[in-house]
């Protein structure tokens, strides 16, 4: 479903947006918890190779990214661990957001896309910042990989 | 109606034994009446994943800051808070986070603020628990709500502003954060989010003690004689000294503060919750840094 406010956001994202915003506060918790148990585990050439990943310093336990893009597809993998669980739901968000998608595509979705998924109320503002801090870096690793 | 204290012997080393409870200890009373298990944790989301059987969650963020104005909710929202969560001004309430209690500490010392005065932490949180192989539930807890009086905050006693900190410098302060943020090489944690500080660096005279140093590997707090040799023997402190801890936002100073006043009996020690956050960003307030705790400035 095209999302009429914003055309330029990509279907699934605009899916979980709404999914998030038709739920109260509380619940929104739960989804982000049923996100963090989605995201995927690293493929094989990547678990062996943890230096390839690059840290999102912007929050507050450690995850890692890794942008991968093959013939003008994205593919986006991230790592956090059981015991960060916010975090892995922000990843797998974004993860089963983004990948799949054309490099236009990525490089189009607004980078204030977490402040928009009300989540603020639910799990901080400050919180949230982590989130977008991984979309920036995740959208500079696409235009790294595009320019190399 | 206060529960037993925990006779363990390591904690009858400490100068308040009665704030700090064993797992051991806590998996025995599980259930009893007038003990209400509190969890507080960095991550909003690791209540939900499992917790102590009957614990309620009380976050840092959502419960205890006022939603406006950079201050600690007011009496009646924490009177409503806590209770809803079941706890009554005479429960004895013991909290545990993640972090070696980090954010289990930054809840507690709340908690003083309003004056309740049975609450004491699990030596060792969160993670000693697991690795303990403890059990824990996703099952909330069905809370019957009892009434909790409205009664004042009262911040004169273990809270400091930032004019109190002016007027104490050339009294110990004690820098909790990061040897990176207390030198000025950072203004964040390593690893941890920007929370805006325009400078860095350190409030001149205090002694920089991160406040991890105060846990053991397990995340339990080391014991009296190692914290003696700290905060007495390396940060120089003695008896009678009054002392301001401070961190980034107030949080990792929470549980220096709670170290230095139930664990070494230090009477009078504040925690200067504006923090870097709020010094690293005034205008016209002295910073030092480099290493060096730096001089008092001529006034």
């Amino acid at each position: 479903m095209i999302d009429t406010m914003d055309a330029s956001l990509p279907a699934r994202l605009a899916e979980t947006r709404e999914d998030f915003l038709a739920l109260g506060v509380r619940d929104r918790l739960q989804l982000l918890l049923d996100f963090a148990g989605e995201l995927p585990e690293l493929p094989a050439h990547l678990r062996d190779h943890p230096d390839l990943l690059e840290r999102v310093e912007e929050c507050q336990s450690p995850v890692y990214l890794f942008v991968e893009v093959a013939d003008g597809v994205v593919h986006l993998h991230a790592t956090a661990p059981p015991e960060s669980p916010t975090t892995r739901g922000f990843a797998s968000i974004l993860v089963q957001g983004l990948d799949g998608l054309s490099v236009d595509e990525v490089l189009a979705v607004p980078a204030d896309y977490p402040q928009s998924l009300g989540l603020a109320e639910a799990v901080s503002p400050l919180r949230v910042r982590g989130m977008t801090g991984m979309l920036a870096r995740i959208m500079r690793q696409v235009r790294d990989r595009v320019a190399a | 109606m206060s529960v037993e204290f925990d006779t363990a012997e390591k904690f009858a080393a400490y100068a308040h034994p009665e704030r700090l409870v064993s797992t051991a200890w806590l998996a025995e009373r599980l259930g009893q009446p007038g003990l209400v298990v509190v969890e507080s944790d960095e991550d909003v989301l690791l209540y939900e994943t499992g917790h102590i059987p009957g614990a309620v969650k009380i976050d840092w963020h959502l419960d205890l800051n006022d939603p406006v104005v950079r201050d600690y909710i007011d009496a009646e929202a924490f009177a409503e808070l806590l209770g809803s969560k079941g706890i009554a001004r005479d429960t004895t309430v013991v909290i545990y986070g993640d972090k070696n209690n980090w954010w289990a500490a930054y809840a507690l010392w709340v908690f003083t603020l309003f004056g309740h005065e049975d609450v004491r932490l699990l030596d060792g949180g969160r993670d000693l628990w697991i690795a303990e192989g403890r059990p824990l539930t996703t099952e909330t807890p069905t809370i019957a709500p009892v009434e909790y009086p409205v009664v004042e905050r009262d911040d004169a006693a273990i809270r400091a502003f930032k004019e109190d900190v002016l007027a104490h410098l050339g009294k110990p302060l004690i820098d909790v954060r990061s040897p990176e943020e207390y030198s000025g090489e950072r203004t964040t944690a390593p690893a941890y989010p920007e929370e805006g500080a325009l400078r860095a660096g350190h409030i001149p005279t205090a002694a920089s003690v991160p406040w991890g140093r105060a846990a053991a590997e397990d995340g339990t707090f080391k014991s009296r004689t190692e914290l003696d040799a700290i905060y007495r023997g390396e940060a120089g402190l003695t008896d009678g000294d009054e002392v301001i801890a401070y961190c980034r936002i107030g949080e990792r100073s929470s549980h220096t503060w709670f170290v230095l006043t139930h664990l070494l009996g230090f009477e009078g020690v504040r925690n200067y919750d504006g923090s870097w956050t709020e010094w690293g960003s005034a205008v016209r307030v002295p910073i030092a840094t480099g290493p060096e705790r730096g001089e008092v400035p001529a006034r």
